[in-house]
């Protein structure tokens, strides 16, 4: 392998493990508060995909028809921010449905409920927009630029760069916000928060709406680099992010987006070496071995009793 | 009346934890429940913090207010009371300041909480001097003391404390009992609960006993220190 294919490479794989980074995060938060895996995360950041089809398929056919005139940078702008206070009014939903009424549950409950609200919403997307795969509009055309031999798209390195700047602004809040903070509470105690004043309610609804609009973001970008969507898009994609928030450490962010990443790399390096037909086995044998002699992930702590009040 | 306490019950299923108790307790006052383990102490004052579910029946109210309308939060930020939980729980990832921030987080009065912050620190210096240190890592003492200034920030009306001697050598504990004191000359009316009972009586102006989930006495510290059902069974004789 010669330097500048390894290194084209490398730019696939920072782009393919932006999605599993931001996805992760939203599995990652939800964990660290509340001790459960909201499996209607893949699908919750397949419905923010298609939020932003909507928006931006409707914002272009406005500006096409002279209605509101917006040029495309701010219709992507605009999309972007509408989609993520819609995706993560879902995720709101969805804990104040399916999740809380399951607080003192078995945890087994949860996790079936997760399923069956993901089939939900997979069928509530079928239904509306049809079994057909949607094309996502392109918003800004796609320049290549060619760095020593590597060759680098702008959608790329937006791609890059947004995601690292929401890993950048979401620990920021996390260590320095009043908000983050409870959430740090939360995390080490659940059951002492309400003794602070705190609603363990408000907490939890802002953790999903995050993890929400993370994914929602994910998804937009998903779309501007592979556009074509289907509505059962969600379902692989939330597993491998899943298995990243596990591979980095349950309830981990830094664990998520770094594990999200490796994964990225892995999946991209496998395939350049194998027949891309063999690239889920190989890359999931590599995660499975590395899960085998760290079961509580890179950056996990090993499982410990947490205190319930 | 600040707290009226009328057939307080609670269950565990078919156990009966607390089987109808009545107390009150009056503004500014010091009020300790005594008993032995699993007698039902903290399960009392969980049930006044509404982090447990009373039986129909239960009356609670905290200055005319009914207190069964209120959710957990909403009783430290609206009410005015806080806990001291058993064991201190503090959130040992955050730091000391951290700590003592969260417990302000639904304040209103966000001018005040920089001048209670100093009394905090103030009253208890040794917590100034680890201030940016984790929770996690301060000594048992240490720990009490921010579970206390924690219970200062976030809720002054009525202060519930769980066991706050337990584990704490006898000179720390002195320490605690006398801040405790400061705390209430300051206007702060205290529920302690506790299994010391000569400390506890010491402390207190008036005194339950409690037994299997039954209140059996009541009365003065000064009396109950006196009788002999207490000193066989709780002073050693």
């Amino acid at each position: 392998m010669n330097l500048t294919f390894f290194f084209q490479n490398v730019v696939n794989a920072l782009q393919w493990g932006s999605f599993y980074a931001l996805i992760a995060l939203g599995y990652s938060m939800v964990y660290s508060i509340l001790m459960l895996f909201n499996f209607a995360h893949g699908d919750i950041f397949m419905v923010g995909t298609y939020i932003g089809f909507v928006l931006t398929t409707g914002l272009v056919a406005l500006s096409a028809a002279g209605i509101v005139v917006l040029p495309n940078w701010l219709i992507l702008v605009l999309t972007i921010v509408l989609a993520m206070l819609f995706t993560s009014c879902l995720g709101m939903l969805v804990e104040r449905i399916g999740y809380r009424p399951l607080r003192g549950a078995p945890r087994a409950s949860a996790a079936i409920t997760g399923l069956m609200i993901g089939i939900i919403l997979q069928t509530t997307v079928l239904s509306i927009m049809g079994a057909q795969r949607v094309l996502y509009p392109s918003l800004i055309p796609t320049t290549a630029y060619t760095v020593g031999g590597v060759s680098v798209t702008n959608i790329k390195i937006m791609i890059v760069f947004v995601s690292i700047a929401l890993m950048i602004a979401l620990h920021q809040f996390v260590q320095h916000s009043k908000w983050g903070m409870a959430m740090r509470a939360m995390a080490y105690d659940y059951a002492v928060v309400p003794l602070m004043g705190i609603s363990i309610n408000a907490i939890a609804a802002l953790t999903f709406a995050i993890g929400s609009a993370l994914a929602a973001v994910a998804g937009i970008m998903y779309g501007m680099a592979y556009p074509i969507l289907d509505p059962s898009m969600g379902i692989l994609f939330g597993w491998k992010s899943f298995v990243a928030a596990i591979l980095g450490g349950r309830g981990s962010i830094m664990g998520a987006c770094i594990a999200g990443f490796l994964i990225g790399f892995i999946e991209i390096f496998v395939a350049t070496i194998f027949p891309s037909t063999l690239r889920d086995l190989i890359a999931y044998s590599i995660i499975l071995f590395i899960l085998v002699f760290r079961p509580h992930g890179l950056f996990g702590e090993p499982y410990s009793a947490r205190l319930r009040l | 009346m600040l707290l009226t306490v009328k057939n307080l019950r609670v269950s565990y299923g078919k156990i009966k934890a607390l089987q109808g108790l009545d107390f009150t307790i009056e503004e500014g006052e010091i009020v300790t429940i005594i008993g032995a383990n699993g007698a039902g102490k903290s399960t009392t004052l969980r049930s006044i913090s509404r982090l447990e579910e009373v039986e129909p029946g239960t009356v609670m109210t905290f200055m005319g207010k009914d207190m069964l309308t209120y959710p957990p939060e909403k009783v430290v930020s609206e009410l005015g009371i806080s806990h001291v939980p058993e064991g201190r729980r503090l959130f040992g990832n955050l730091t000391v300041l951290e700590n003592l921030r969260l417990a302000a987080f639904a304040r209103k009065d966000k001018g005040m909480v920089g001048r209670d912050l100093e009394r905090v620190f103030a009253i208890f210096s040794r917590l100034n001097e680890r201030k940016d240190q984790k929770a996690g890592t301060l000594s048992g003492g240490e720990q009490q003391m921010l579970a206390v200034g924690r219970a200062f920030i976030s809720g002054r009306q009525l202060m519930l404390l769980d066991e706050p001697s337990m584990g704490l050598a006898p000179l720390l504990m002195k320490r605690v009992f006398e801040s405790l004191e400061e705390i209430n000359k300051e206007g702060t009316t205290i529920l302690l609960v506790e299994q010391n009972a000569r400390m506890a009586l010491k402390f207190a102006r008036r005194a339950y006993l409690l037994e299997a989930g039954r209140l059996r006495l009541q009365g003065f510290c000064s009396e109950l220190m006196d009788h002999p059902e207490i000193k066989k069974a709780y002073l050693g004789g």
